[in-house]
């Protein structure tokens, strides 16, 4: 659009801040879906052509070409029969129906919620006991540590299934998943921020004779929210690929990760890629969200935008 | 003040062990302790060390505390032989129990408030409380698991994982040459290799690298794992498919994470570098790249835990009959809980192996960085 606009001109003019900061993204958004498309034809060819061999049918390559980017199976779908797919799921269903891509998103997303709340709520929790409690912080915070560098999403299966023997189904089992997953950044991120103050600033809390829980509400905490509204970004995303793995193992009836299990049984590309579209906008949502709050809170404590 | 809130907790812990002798142990009709002479002697023994650490020095305060722990840990463990106790303990081996507990808390505070002056025995200091503190849980759970009678279809107690552990070593090394050796760690070097690259190449081309960082972010936030389904579809059930969805889940972090570490290098080097006329393959070698190695570090830190999720998720989606993902869920299917803990086991003994090797390669490389000159 705008670079019609200055491809004409000399090359000495300067380009606006906004040409300059997005035309390279542009341009290697358009060189990857160009690469997809290219790829599409290739990778899908061996189908198609397959296809025309035994229906004993002349071909053209044109022909060809227009069957590798409209196949029903293709090994990798084009871009444009991905946002078909997702537009019809999205919108070609009542809300309500299995069918729909809303309701699964719904199911995930309700999931991701829950599980975010509790581990955001568990890792400040942890946190303020470790910033608070010198034997907490020796003897916890190692094991905290230890405990991601553990492939935590291999205890998933047994978790749902533990849970499920003693009586909890549906949303629990996934949620406990994804708040496991999700409280590291969270503690690690509100540990910093509450230790962030500097000896100074405690030094003049303590001439003012503050209580420890003056220090903390007055000082320590508005202190860590940076802290944690950058932690809770990273963790909401995680939270959605808790929920979304969570939904592996059992073999869920709903949910993204259901709908990709399905789509890998039954061959159906085009509908795992619909509902990977489906997690990336709910991702870019989420971290949108928290980001929204966090320009409130920062608002609401008189920070300068 | 809190010498004498020490004392009273000593003593009360002191006290619990004792009152396992007179409260009943068990709910079945079982001896109590004066019918077993060796634990009889465990039990006295332990309120001695435990009433006597209330009024110790400090260190011989902890050494006693430690003793005791360990002495009552060994009698509780030693009355859960008895088949008439274990699922049916009472409320004297509870207490007993939570004595013990509350004498090892005393005992790591202990340990936590001492600040040596020597800086070896500070590191051991540092060392001894967390794996005190990882080896008192495991006695929890086991405990609790045996005393309460847990079914082993629920939860195992850790006698019985370490001994499927052990007594199946040849199936673990098997799933983990399969899911570790040749799924993650093949596509862990192809995808932080590829994403090392294009970062260089990005940073030679600043066009590129406008254009590629935003889409890296971007694609870094995004659940990468859901492509796993795709990537077995293309590459089949055996491990490529695996190392597939390792490289891509390992590029983009990489590839994000070592072009802010190729920009980190300052104004003033980098004229300097110009001032002595250096090219831009000495400017990379000499500058750039010495720079970005705290951020390339990061990142495979970052990608030691990511490319052991995406391979095990990978196995969700197909596999032949072997790799660690694949028999946690075989195995939790069939209820045969210890095997799937030994396997936890041993991604957990893997996943921290592989941190620390990427750690320790670190601190090889980066000592000069300002955070390891302390």
């Amino acid at each position: 659009m705008s670079s019609i606009s200055y491809a004409a001109r000399p090359a000495a003019v300067r380009w606006h801040p906004l040409v300059i900061r997005y035309s390279p993204v542009v341009v290697v958004v358009v060189a990857i879906v160009m690469i997809w498309y290219a790829a599409a034809v290739l990778m899908n060819l061996r189908i198609v052509r397959d296809q025309f061999e035994r229906d004993e049918t002349p071909y053209t390559v044109a022909q060809l070409i227009e069957g590798t980017l409209s196949a029903e199976r293709p090994l990798l779908p084009a871009p444009h029969q991905i946002v078909e797919t997702f537009a019809d799921d999205v919108f070609g269903w009542p809300v309500t129906s299995p069918r729909s891509l809303v309701h699964h998103s719904w199911v995930t997303l309700s999931a991701t919620f829950l599980g975010f709340l509790l581990g955001a709520t568990f890792g400040i929790v942890l946190a303020v006991l470790i910033v608070h409690a010198r034997t907490l912080q020796k003897s916890l915070l190692p094991w905290i540590i230890c405990s991601q560098m553990v492939p935590i999403l291999a205890v998933a299966p047994i978790v749902i299934v533990v849970l499920g023997s003693i009586g909890l189904r549906g949303l629990l089992p996934k949620a406990i998943i994804s708040a496991y997953l999700c409280f590291f950044p969270v503690t690690i991120g509100v540990v910093k921020g509450l230790t962030s103050p500097d000896p100074m600033q405690r030094d003049l809390m303590r001439t003012w004779s503050a209580t420890p829980a003056q220090i903390f509400w007055k000082l320590r905490w508005p202190a860590s929210l940076p802290f944690l509204f950058t932690s809770l970004k990273v963790s909401i995303t995680i939270s959605l690929i808790g929920a979304i793995v969570a939904e592996l193992p059992t073999g869920a009836q709903a949910g993204i990760g259901a709908r990709l299990l399905a789509g890998s049984y039954y061959g159906q590309t085009i509908q795992i890629w619909a509902a990977l579209v489906a997690a990336s906008l709910l991702a870019v949502g989420l971290i949108g969200l928290v980001s929204f709050f966090e320009r409130w809170v920062a608002q609401s404590m008189g920070a300068r935008a | 003040m809190t010498l004498r809130w020490r004392q009273i907790a000593f003593l009360a812990a002191a006290l619990g062990v004792l009152a396992s002798l007179v409260v009943p142990i068990s709910s079945e009709a079982a001896d109590g302790l004066f019918a077993r002479p060796l634990l009889l002697i465990g039990t006295l023994l332990t309120a001695a060390l435990y009433a006597g650490a209330a009024f110790a020095s400090p260190w011989a305060s902890i050494a006693a505390t430690f003793a005791g722990v360990v002495l009552g840990c060994a009698v509780t463990l030693g009355l859960l032989h008895d088949p008439a106790i274990a699922g049916y303990a009472g409320s004297g081996f509870w207490l007993f129990v939570v004595a013990n507990w509350g004498a090892a808390w005393l005992g790591v505070a202990g340990l936590a408030a001492i600040k040596p002056n020597d800086k070896t025995a500070a590191r051991i200091v540092d060392l001894a409380i967390p794996i005190m503190f990882g080896a008192f849980v495991f006695y929890l759970w086991e405990v609790a698991v045996r005393g309460f009678g847990v079914p082993s279809v629920l939860l195992p107690p850790p006698s019985s994982i370490a001994v499927r552990f052990f007594s199946s070593l040849w199936m673990l090394w098997q799933d983990f040459f399969q899911t570790f050796i040749l799924g993650v760690l093949s596509g862990y070097i192809i995808g932080c290799g590829a994403g090392f690259l294009v970062a260089v190449v990005a940073h030679r081309y600043t066009f590129l690298g406008r254009g590629l960082l935003p889409i890296g972010n971007f694609v870094s936030a995004l659940p990468i794992v859901g492509i796993a389904p795709i990537m077995v579809m293309w590459f089949g059930f055996d491990w490529p498919s695996k190392a597939a969805v390792v490289v891509v889940i390992t590029f983009f972090p990489m590839l994000v994470n070592t072009l802010a570490g190729l920009n980190a290098a300052g104004h003033i080097e980098r004229d300097l570098m110009r001032s002595y006329a250096a090219g831009h393959r000495q400017t990379l070698q000499k500058l750039y790249l010495p720079a970005a190695m705290p951020f390339i570090f990061n990142a495979l830190k970052i990608n030691s835990t990511l490319a052991f999720i995406g391979a095990i998720v990978a196995e969700f989606f197909g596999t032949p009959t072997l790799g660690i993902g694949f028999r946690i869920s075989i195995e939790a299917g069939r209820m045969a809980l210890d095997v799937v803990w030994a396997e936890i086991a041993l991604a957990a003994i893997a996943g921290m192996a592989f941190y620390g090797i990427v750690a320790l390669a670190e601190r090889a490389t980066t000592f000069w960085h300002p955070s390891y000159r302390t």
